[in-house]
């Protein structure tokens, strides 16, 4: 069984390995009058969007096809809730299509949307671009990192739901199936994570969020790296790390006990001096270690999202196809690499997590 | 120079830095399992925690020099 598992997890690695490298091919024919911007791309990638975009055929040419799921755009203008596919759009980021709704008029430009005034039918900036003659309303979307979520959130389910009925299912509770890949998962952030980091006796409270957060930064991690996803970067997206970093910041915070509010206000076994100097480093600690947990996360995946993108755009960049096996290995390597860092991550994630909570919680023993 | 370009060097000041620490904690690391291979696993995980600290400094030189 172990050994199986074992066996689809590096196929599946491999799988996700090879298939990084057909980014190649999806660029390859784009841009030949043009000239090449690594920069736009990249960002182009790395970004949140308002349409799902999977892939251009005949990419400058007259029959140019763009292949891409639609998402719902959600806007709160000063006359109220404005809905609308992101197809009217017809795919065009520049501000030239645009789209007419309940009298008002919009434009989509950088994947930004704005709300043009009467009469105009273009948007313009200013120095510090600033729309002059638009106003940007307020945009809740289903963007396209929206839409990964609830996908990995299905996935979850399904995966988390079909392991509980394997269990239900078996009388002496050995696990079987999909449930034989997650236990020893389980099992793991139980005795190398939440019990030496949190304590034999207070672990079991803080289990669910662990588990929690480790499986759901995985998954994401994972779909950003299948290139067909097309830039899913859920977990490059700040936003996104904010709101987990704040979720363990609140934990932190209000399960922390007596001995915990006192090693920050009076730091006990010190001259008092030195308690009043350590009170205001202590006091910004609290508020650093989320802070470091939402950057490390986003940094890290953005920063290998756009190491991948940066060495196929050498091909591009130089024009010339004998690049082109050399930045395909070095993009395999560092593929190969960020499926380490997809576990790694999530792992550093939850340890640190782990280890706030069990500072929060620790008794005196001295 | 411009302002990217002083960014730039930033970031690459940041790599060095983080390559020294990262570095230093390899190392230590490896000597370590070497004279206690059966700690090998705690200290694996304590310093895979390091580098994460020693790391995020890097990225956040990064971060900054992605802004300006």
């Amino acid at each position: 069984m172990t050994l199986n598992t074992f066996k689809s997890a590096i196929l599946s690695a491999l799988f996700l390995a090879t298939s990084l490298s057909g980014f190649a091919n999806e660029n390859s024919d784009t841009q030949e009058d043009k000239e090449f911007n690594a920069k736009d791309m990249i960002m182009h990638h790395v970004k949140d969007a308002h349409e799902f975009h999977i892939i251009t055929l005949h990419e400058g040419k007259e029959n140019q096809k763009d292949i891409s799921i639609p998402l719902p755009i959600i806007l709160w203008t000063d006359n109220g809730l404005v809905t609308f596919m992101s197809s009217e759009f017809h795919h065009d980021d520049t501000g030239h299509t645009i789209v007419e709704k309940n009298g008002m008029k919009f434009v989509k430009s950088h994947e930004k949307i704005y709300q043009l005034n009467a009469g105009e039918d273009a948007v313009e900036f200013d120095a510090e671009h600033h729309p002059t003659n638009a106003v940007t309303p307020l945009d809740f979307s289903i963007t396209r990192n929206v839409f990964m979520m609830w996908v990995s959130i299905l996935v979850l389910l399904l995966i988390f739901i079909g392991t509980a009925r394997r269990y239900r299912k078996s009388e002496d509770n050995v696990p079987t199936g999909i449930a034989g890949f997650i236990e020893p998962l389980v099992v793991f952030v139980r005795d190398e994570i939440a019990k030496p980091m949190i304590g034999e006796k207070k672990y079991r409270r803080y289990m669910p969020y662990l588990l929690t957060v480790f499986f759901f930064i995985w998954i994401n991690n994972i779909f950003g790296l299948i290139p067909i996803l097309n830039g899913a970067n859920l977990s490059g997206n700040i936003a996104f790390t904010m709101t987990l970093a704040l979720f363990t910041f609140i934990i932190t915070t209000f399960s922390g006990n007596k001995n915990y509010w006192k090693h920050i206000f009076w730091m006990p076994g010190v001259p008092v001096p030195m308690k009043i100097f350590l009170m205001p480093i202590e006091l910004i600690g609290i508020f650093t270690k989320p802070i470091s947990l939402m950057i490390r996360l986003f940094a890290n995946i953005t920063a290998g999202h756009i190491i991948i993108l940066a060495l196929m755009s050498l091909i591009f960049i130089f024009k010339t196809v004998a690049v082109a096996p050399v930045s395909v290995a070095f993009s395999l390597f560092i593929g190969i690499i960020e499926i380490v860092v997809t576990a790694i991550q999530a792992y550093i994630f939850t340890v640190l997590s782990a280890l706030y909570f069990g500072m929060a919680t620790e008794e005196e023993h001295h | 120079m411009t302002i990217t370009g002083i960014a730039a060097i930033g970031a690459g000041l940041a790599a060095i830095g983080a390559g020294v620490g990262i570095g230093k904690i390899g190392g230590s690391a490896m000597e370590a399992m070497a004279r206690q291979p059966e700690m090998h696993g705690k200290i694996q995980s304590s310093a895979l925690i390091l580098a994460a600290f020693v790391e995020a400094v890097a990225l956040f030189g990064v971060v900054a020099a992605l802004i300006v």
